[in-house]
């Protein structure tokens, strides 16, 4: 599902934040990216998105080479990407309903399938009686939760979480898990950043470690 | 604990909670799509699924015609001052345009209207005359040949001047027989104009020759060199409203920056993020234009008045004409155009820098 191939990236600034990164991860796995802060985490994910490009060696996702994809495919490719963003990237213009859709709306789902499958996602986080409300409205976990439900809202094939637990307390960042895990089990490749060591005791998964910009660590923790 | 939270009966305590929230994974499982499976089913579901993205494509096309529509609206002071920048910018040389047409239509009648009159000399018999008529009738650029005779003439004069009194108490008629020639002209061929004059004046029986064209082709010649001026004054204009439209669309687009990196994050193709600012050009140059059919309207009608009453004066029955229907709809359709042509080019050169970082 995604393979890095001797990774690494310079950003323009000259830092480097990704050096000689090899690893590879199968259809329907699950696992975690931990590292200290400024580690690199999030540049990986953006690297899979294709919202940042190596500056050296190849990634491969879902059997595309990303280098060679033509511009005109990106948008299709990133619908089968479900992604929470560790600054959320929710629309303060707009209700909490009609963030969720966003990703439905963009593919052309028909309107009644939308209104479906919202309310499913929504439901999920918990988050159903406020899908009239501004995300402004909302608390810090509660904003992280729309920004859960729109990741998942269109079943993607592959979801990405960049600290999708950082504002939430143990019981709620437990559920999340859980929920990630349901998607696992029927099929859906979880990959989840985080420096909650807890957490990653707890799930007790494949962990990737960071430590600038290094891939130290492959394996399941203890 | 978040005591705030809503719906506390479903969760009475963390045990209870957890306990909940798994008891609904049983009854809702999480089922994400199974694609390979849906793929394989073949040609019925993608034909339904190929009518619902038409659907959908149609209906973001509405959705974003009149949300960015309903965006112009809610700003209107600075919407209408956009619209108004436009709408002069068309106004001013439509206005010229059919200011040109009038000018032109009063210059045609004039034209066809125009005549030769040629005197003949006071000893030349009615008889003589009316041959003479009969020849130059025959001749390829003549149109038409009129024979009036010295009393026909006196008659008209006596009429048509309003000194009727006066040719009264004349011993003598004093006005020669006239023949009226209608020169066989295309267009404007002043050269025609000039042998056929030099042919009549050549008989010996005529006196005089009158060919008053010369203002009639200065007028046409005044008028080409004022409609390249105003083709010019309208492509600069044009120009102008494409710069106004762009500037407008790229402060459009820079405050709708986080919007366009989330939906490109999402999977939005670039039309999809297009659409929406391409149907706001549309808007402020439709906007524009009917702002400037009614200017233009209101202009002419006023006018209207003071022309028609100098026509009167003038005997004519010339009337000004503004722009009719079919015509205002063509300049708001021009005008929406050059708005989706400056939208266009707006969001070619803008729309593309902004990548999700
Ligand atoms: N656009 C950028 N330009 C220059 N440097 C950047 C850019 N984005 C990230 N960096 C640098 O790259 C390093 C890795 O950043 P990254 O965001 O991947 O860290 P992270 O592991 O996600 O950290 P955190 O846990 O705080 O989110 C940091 O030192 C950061 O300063
Ligand atoms: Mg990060």
């Amino acid at each position: 599902m995604i393979r890095f191939e001797n990774v690494s990236k310079r950003y323009d600034t000259g830092y480097e934040a990704l050096a000689r990164v090899d690893f590879e991860v199968e259809a329907g796995e699950m696992l975690f990216l931990t590292g200290h802060s400024g580690a690199g985490k999030s540049t990986l994910m953006k690297m899979i998105l294709l919202m940042e490009q190596p500056s050296h060696g190849n990634v491969f996702v879902d059997g595309h080479h990303l280098a060679h994809m033509p511009k005109g495919q990106l948008p299709y490719f990133r619908r089968n990407i479900g992604v929470v963003f560790q600054n959320h990237q929710l629309l303060f213009d707009r209700t909490v309903y009609d963030n969720v859709a966003l990703p439905l709306q963009v593919a052309g789902y028909p309107h009644q399938e939308i209104g479906k499958r919202v309310r499913a996602a929504l439901d999920k986080v918990d988050l159903l009686d406020k899908e009239r409300s501004n995300p402004i409205m909302l608390s810090g976990g509660e904003q992280q939760r729309v920004g859960i439900a729109r990741a998942v809202v269109n079943k993607p094939t592959l979801l990405l979480a960049d600290e999708p637990t950082g504002n939430l307390d143990p019981e709620l960042s437990n559920e999340i898990m859980t929920l990630f895990r349901q998607f696992n089990e029927v099929g859906t490749t979880v990959m989840v950043a985080t420096h909650d060591v807890e957490l990653l005791k707890r799930m007790n998964k494949r962990v990737l470690g960071l430590v600038q910009g290094k891939l130290v660590h492959d394996g399941v923790l203890w | 604990m978040k005591p705030q939270r809503p719906k506390p009966e479903r969760r009475p305590n963390r045990m209870g909670a957890t306990v909940n929230r798994s008891e609904r994974a049983v009854r809702e499982p999480v089922r994400p799509d199974p694609r390979p499976v849906a793929r394989s089913q073949g040609a019925v579901q993608s034909k339904t699924s190929w009518r619902d993205k038409l659907d959908a494509w149609s209906a973001h096309h509405s959705n974003s015609a009149i949300e960015s529509l309903l965006r112009l609206l809610e700003t209107p002071l600075q919407s209408l001052m956009t619209w108004l920048v436009i709408a002069i910018a068309v106004a001013l040389p439509a206005a010229l345009f059919v200011m040109f047409n009038n000018v032109q239509q009063v210059g045609q009648t004039w034209q066809d209207s125009s005549q030769i009159s040629v005197f003949l000399k006071k000893d030349v018999t009615l008889n003589q005359g009316q041959d003479l008529r009969g020849r130059w009738a025959q001749r390829p650029d003549v149109a038409q040949a009129t024979y009036v005779s010295s009393e026909q003439a006196l008659e008209e004069f006596k009429r048509g001047s309003g000194l009727g009194e006066l040719a009264n108490h004349l011993d003598e008629n004093p006005l020669p027989a006239v023949i009226l020639i209608k020169p066989k002209i295309g267009g404007n061929a002043p050269d025609v104009l000039n042998s056929l004059q030099q042919a009549l004046i050549a008989d010996p029986l005529v006196a005089d020759v009158r060919l008053d064209m010369l203002w009639v082709k200065r007028l046409h010649q005044f008028i080409t060199v004022a409609e390249r001026f105003v083709m010019a004054l309208a492509g600069l204009l044009a120009l102008g409203v494409l710069l106004v439209i762009g500037n407008t669309i790229r402060m459009a687009i820079e405050n709708r920056r986080d919007e366009i990196l989330v939906v490109k994050l999402v999977g939005a193709t670039d039309a999809y993020v297009r659409r929406p600012f391409l149907y706001t050009g549309l808007w402020y140059g439709v906007g524009g234009g009917i702002v400037a059919a009614i200017l233009l309207a209101i202009g002419f009608w006023w006018l209207s008045a003071p022309v028609t009453q100098l026509a009167d004066l003038y005997q004519s029955t010339f009337r000004l004409q503004g722009l009719n229907f079919i015509e205002s709809l063509q300049l708001i359709l021009i005008a929406g155009i050059t708005g989706l042509l400056g939208a266009w080019i707006a969001v070619a050169r803008h729309l593309y820098l902004i990548q999700p970082r």
